[in-house]
């Protein structure tokens, strides 16, 4: 079996295949939904009504997809230049970790607290990966090697400083930093729900991220060197810097969803802010196409499937795990349609 | 010579890609003990055959039969199991294992002690003597020189008990004196029983070692004669289908210099030669021609002209002043216009629209950008303004340029650099795989030009081409430079033996 380029798509293979994506995803979630013992339907039905029957699910999953849309929209911005960053985890927990010492060290105003905290929450994510960059622009080194140990690096000297010098005295021993004071806070959109203001950053980041894509030189640059770094280096592109830069704008943006996490909805820093929003960024980005805006779309959807899945879980005692399976599904499927729109399989 | 046995077989063969029909209705016979020419430009759909003769591709439509035996489609291998041999152009052999060693890689069991070595050596040393390919069997193949790599890629198919040889493009390799070594090696065969496919795009070498041509033009056979009953100017005409004119530039009129190398060097890298105290100048109204067998230095100069690379000692001076920080944006700055050797992995960004790829090298500046911002309406209007001057058949300045064929792609790049005003140009490989419309306007624009007061560098592995349009040519070979030979001053055959490395001052 081989694979031969298709000249003209047609919109039965656009649409038809990720729709058939979609549903392959659909079968094997009610396949294990039986295996467990339930109805399928009824499965499908509560995962529905958990991520969007009511306005509260509905805010819920927008919740859960704002750091979902930060985390994509960096790996998005770095896969563009194909610059591998797998390290976002390790960006997000820096952002959190400026985000906590800016906010509970030093009692500023939070009209003053909270874009420093923001701000530097921006800088170190983008420091965090500008390390690896350097290796890999100056010695070669795999960044998919160097960031993905990051992150455990990362991980760990949080855990060292939850541990000690930020530790929270009132915490009751728990690894937990000090709560933020109240007005160095993300307000909520919605009053009595817990949907913020991290959201409404996340989409204009988006909106941001796609401006620089498609009408600065910057993001020329990106894509030049993303799609032929060998023709970019010709035509005079500062290959090298054009990745620094991107390493700046991935990790930061990586950055704002620990910032939005802690001053939107935790308050304060725990080892368990982030439950792999990091890696799940890289199935965002990979489902929306790299596409800043697409990632918006895919970031609600994948939140949608863990949101409505947990709310399921507790209804139908079918275990959270299908939520982990549908997604990574959903992207196999996805990927597999992608691939056969732009080619058709042929025999010998 | 009809009477003869038929060997190879195509009938019908058909493929397409697309709408493209690479191959349509491709027909021939192979005898036994002829060297048969497969002769057409660069597209014309010679490769797409040999990849279906071995199964690389299935035919939509066709069949072939090689020894009276149809050979089942799309199975790899099946042409070699009865008896096809294939020299490609690019080797295929390992470095740092020995000739004999290569030679008998892949024909034994993965198990198995080394019985019978001694009986292969045997073998391979008759077979160079028989067919006068001489090479040593335990020298290192990293150490052998490009032909006599090919000669062990031959000899490797003759070991294999191939009765019929393919050969792509052999020569593009040599020098001319080792082209006329393997001729002679082909006729061995021939006489031995052995039949020859020969593929070239090359008139004159088909005149002088085939027996049978047969033309391929746009994916059909166009026409199929005896060698003896034909001549260079009927091959050509069936080949590009029209008479063919070289254009005939008029000498140009040197002028000041406009960059000059002074006793430059750069380091070799892998199989890459470096230069070796190189002393170049380019004068402005100039064409210089540089001549060499590939691999020789070409890449590293073209590298160093065109900003990538800068040299390790020795001073460059663009314009009368010696430049410092040299690189690509360096010498655009300066203007040097590029046109690289490779256009799909260097010229051009596969993926990239035509507006995008037209404003490659001056994005950054205005009128295309502004503190930053793309004005994409001013780069479509630069891209259309190119598509309409140098003729480029497209879709629009919207689709992307890997859907150009290489001609249109070669033009967009020729614009852009055109465009930008170079004083200085650089053409390396500048029509290659192109087709005699796109060549002969890509080769009238250079004129142009230099005409127009800019220094032309211009390198190919087509002497005839360096010939006809350099008014100074230079040889490069093994890194070092040639002294300056007026135009017309020197016979192919003597710049043949500077091709090979001799004549300069430190030859060994």
């Amino acid at each position: 079996m081989r694979l031969e380029p298709v000249a003209d798509p047609g919109l039965v293979r656009l649409i038809g295949l990720p729709a058939l994506a979609l549903a392959g995803m659909v079968g094997v979630a009610s396949v294990l939904a039986m295996l467990a013992g339930a109805n399928p339907f009824a499965v499908l039905g509560l995962i529905v009504q958990g991520a969007a029957g009511s306005k509260f699910a509905a805010l819920e999953t927008l919740n859960r997809a704002t750091p979902l849309i930060f985390t994509g929209l960096a790996v998005a911005v770095a896969f563009r230049a194909k610059l591998w960053n797998i390290g976002a985890e390790a960006q997000l927990y820096a952002g959190a970790l400026m985000t906590v010492l800016i906010g509970t060290q030093l009692g500023l105003p939070g009209t003053l607290a909270l874009p420093l905290m923001a701000g530097a929450a921006i800088l170190t994510g983008g420091l965090v990966l500008l390390g690896p960059v350097l290796l890999k622009v100056r010695l070669g080194v795999d960044e998919v090697v160097t960031t993905l140990l990051f992150n455990f690096i990362m991980l760990l000297f949080v855990s060292m400083l939850l541990e000690g010098p930020l530790k929270d005295p009132m915490g009751m021993g728990w690894p937990k930093s000090e709560a933020l004071p109240r007005d160095a806070r993300l307000p909520r959109i919605v009053d009595g729900l817990r949907l913020h203001w991290g959201f409404g950053l996340a989409l204009i980041s988006a909106v941001l991220v796609w401006v620089i894509q498609v009408r600065t030189t910057l993001g020329y640059e990106i894509r030049a060197v993303g799609q032929n770094p060998q023709a970019a280096r010709f035509a005079g592109i500062p290959v090298g810097r054009v990745m620094v830069k991107t390493a700046l704008l991935s990790g930061g943006l990586a950055a704002m969803a620990g910032f939005s996490e802690v001053a939107g909805l935790k308050g304060s820093l725990t080892l368990d802010l982030s439950p792999g929003f990091g890696y799940t960024g890289i199935v965002v980005a990979m489902l929306a196409l790299l596409h800043p805006l697409g990632v918006v779309v895919s970031a609600i959807f994948v939140a949608g499937v863990f949101v409505g899945a947990n709310s399921m879980s507790r209804a139908a005692e079918v275990p959270t795990y299908i939520a982990d399976i549908s997604v990574a599904t959903a992207l196999l499927f996805m990927v597999l349609a992608i691939l056969l729109t732009r080619f058709r399989v042929v025999r010998g | 010579m009809g009477a003869r046995e038929v060997v190879l077989r195509l009938e019908g063969i058909t493929k397409r890609f697309g709408k493209l029909a690479a191959n349509d209705d491709v027909g021939f016979a192979l005898h036994r003990g002829e060297v048969l020419a497969l002769l057409g430009e660069n597209g014309a759909g010679k490769t797409t055959l040999m990849n279906i003769l071995f199964g690389h591709y299935t035919a939509d439509a066709g069949t072939v039969e090689v020894f009276g035996k149809a050979l089942p489609p799309g199975a790899p291998g099946a042409a070699l199991a009865a008896g096809v041999g294939m020299v490609h152009q690019h080797f295929t052999l390992a470095g740092n294992l020995t000739v004999l060693e290569n030679i008998l890689l892949g024909t034994r069991p993965l198990f198995g002690l080394g019985l019978g070595r001694a009986a292969a050596r045997a073998r391979v040393e008759r077979l160079s003597r028989d067919f006068g390919l001489a090479v040593h069997p335990d020298a290192k193949v990293r150490s052998l020189s490009v032909g006599e790599r090919q000669r062990v890629e031959i000899l490797k198919a003759l070991y294999r008990e191939a009765r019929i040889l393919i050969l792509d493009e052999p020569t593009a390799v040599l020098t001319p004196q080792e082209s006329d070594a393997l001729f002679a090696t082909l006729k061995k065969a021939v006489a031995l029983g052995l039949s020859i496919i020969f593929i070239s795009h090359k008139l004159h070498e088909v005149m002088a070692v085939s027996d049978r041509v047969v033309v391929l033009r746009h994916g059909k056979v166009a026409g199929e004669v005896a060698t003896a009953e034909t001549d260079r100017h009927r091959l050509a005409e069936l080949m590009v289908g029209a008479e063919v004119a070289l254009p005939h530039p008029a000498p140009g009129r040197a002028g000041e210099m406009l960059m000059e190398l002074r006793d430059v060097s750069t380091p070799s890298e892998g199989n890459r030669t470096g230069l070796r105290r190189v002393s170049l100048a380019l004068r402005a109204g100039q064409i210089t021609g540089l001549a060499g067998v590939a691999g020789n230095g070409q890449g590293a100069l073209a590298d160093l002209v065109s900003g990538l690379i800068a040299p390790a000692s020795g001073a460059l001076r663009v314009g009368g002043t010696e430049v410092s920080g040299w690189s690509p944006r360096a010498a655009l700055d300066a203007g040097v216009g590029r046109i690289p050797e490779d256009r799909h992995a260097t010229g051009s960004i596969a993926d990239f629209t035509l507006t995008e790829n037209a404003v490659l090298e001056g994005y950054a500046r205005q009128p295309f950008a502004r503190a930053g911002w793309m004005d994409w309406g001013r780069a479509r209007a630069h891209a259309e303004a190119i598509i309409a001057k140098y003729d480029i058949r497209c879709p629009g300045p919207e689709a992307r340029i890997r859907l150009l064929s290489g001609g249109n792609m070669q033009k967009l790049i020729l614009g852009r650099a055109l465009e930008a005003g170079p004083k200085i140009i650089l053409a390396n490989q500048p029509v290659r795989g192109l087709d005699i419309g796109a060549l002969t306007y890509v080769q009238e624009c250079l004129i142009a030009a230099r005409d127009a007061g800019a220094a032309v560098l211009l390198i190919s592995e087509d002497l005839d081409e360096i010939r006809v349009l350099s008014d100074v040519i230079h040889v490069i070979s093994a890194g070092r430079l040639s002294p300056p030979f007026a135009r017309g001053s020197k016979t192919v055959a003597e710049l043949g033996v500077w091709m090979a490395g001799q004549g300069f001052a430190d030859a060994a």
